[in-house]
């Protein structure tokens, strides 16, 4: 019972986001248009069914506000720059496969940094290894060892703004754990974060749940 | 200079930056050597070209009603691009669609060699 009970209400926040986008489709917010959207979306997510998606258990909105302003500002650079490579009459650019460790195990956390990574141009995802959560991507313009290690130390650096701001404990764990290996500062400390993770001792990566959770 | 004279100067230099952006995506698919490099032309500035060429528009018709549409129109551009990248990316590299003496590195093949390597000595490890 508490199990159903639980997969109902995870089902909220997609419902309502469904409800959201058909009123953006109509343009206008009217008891019709509401109740015409609630009713597709229980539809679409009966009959398009999808396992759910394991939600992080925190968020920080000014890291969402950071992980987005910084997306934006990535992306319109970078698109200037592939744009150059592309009529630069001089050169040719030279593309490497890069392979990036990442230190999160959630589905969530690794989907938002390829997509993320994917987006901003220069840079597409070649192909993920989910076990080992490892990311191979396609750089375009590096031309030397050392931009390689750029894109990489990038992409490391994308993944730890994206678990600021909606990366659930455990993910904030693991990071830390990779950027203290590093000897860089934690990313967050906090009482709350100190506290979850005294109730939860680390556990070896077969028994995160098939989403990438922590087993609870 | 009106307000409304200045959103209509800043609406067409967002179409013009829109355009120059798709432009330089077109060349770049002639240009570029293999079809991972041309994944890139092909699809990324092309994204911040259709932001630009949607701001222009938002600022030209300043209501809600179009807005909200074009938020949409970005939000699944962005959320299928990197799906449809990913998908042709990975078939170029699997077919061996790329010119591997233009790459500097390929951290990747390693991985792929070793997988092939274990599935010839070990039938047991043949994913079904």
């Amino acid at each position: 019972m508490s199990r159903m009970k639980g997969s109902i209400w995870r089902q909220v926040p997609l419902l309502v986001w469904l409800v959201v986008l058909w009123l953006f489709l109509w343009d206008q917010v009217s008891v019709l248009s509401i109740v015409t959207g609630l009713v597709l979306a229980l539809l679409v997510t009966r009959v398009f069914y999808l396992p759910p998606v394991e939600l992080p258990d925190r968020v920080n909105p000014l890291g969402v506000l950071l992980f987005l302003a910084r997306f934006v500002f990535d992306l319109v650079r970078a698109s200037f720059q592939v744009a150059w490579m592309a009529i630069d009459p001089r050169r040719v650019p030279t593309s490497s496969i890069i392979a990036v460790q990442l230190s999160t195990k959630s589905d969530l956390s690794l989907t938002l940094t390829a997509l993320a990574v994917s987006l901003v141009p220069g840079s597409l995802i070649v192909e993920a290894d989910r076990q080992d959560d490892i990311l191979y991507l396609h750089a375009l313009g590096t031309e030397t060892p050392e931009d390689v290690e750029q894109v990489r130390a990038g992409v490391v650096a994308v993944e730890e703004r994206i678990v600021r701001a909606i990366g659930s404990r455990d993910d904030v764990r693991r990071v830390n754990m990779s950027r203290a290996e590093r000897s860089l500062p934690p990313l967050i400390t906090g009482r709350r974060q100190s506290a979850w993770e005294s109730r939860h001792p680390i556990v070896p990566a077969e028994q995160y749940t098939p989403e990438g959770g922590y087993p609870e | 200079m009106t307000a409304d004279a200045w959103f209509e100067v800043a609406s067409a230099v967002c179409l013009l930056i829109g355009a120059l952006l798709s432009l330089a995506a077109g060349i770049g698919l002639l240009r570029f050597p293999d079809a991972l490099s041309r994944m890139h032309a092909a699809t990324k500035p092309q994204i911040a070209g259709l932001a630009f060429i949607l701001l222009a528009i938002a600022l030209e018709q300043r209501n809600w009603a179009t807005v909200s549409t074009l938020f949409l129109v970005m939000l699944f551009q962005m959320l299928t691009a990197p799906v449809a990248v990913h998908m042709i990316g990975r078939a170029a590299y699997r077919t061996r669609h790329l010119r591997r003496e233009l790459l500097l590195t390929d951290e990747l093949a390693d991985v792929v060699d070793r997988a092939s390597q274990d599935l010839a000595t070990d039938p047991a490890a043949r994913p079904e």
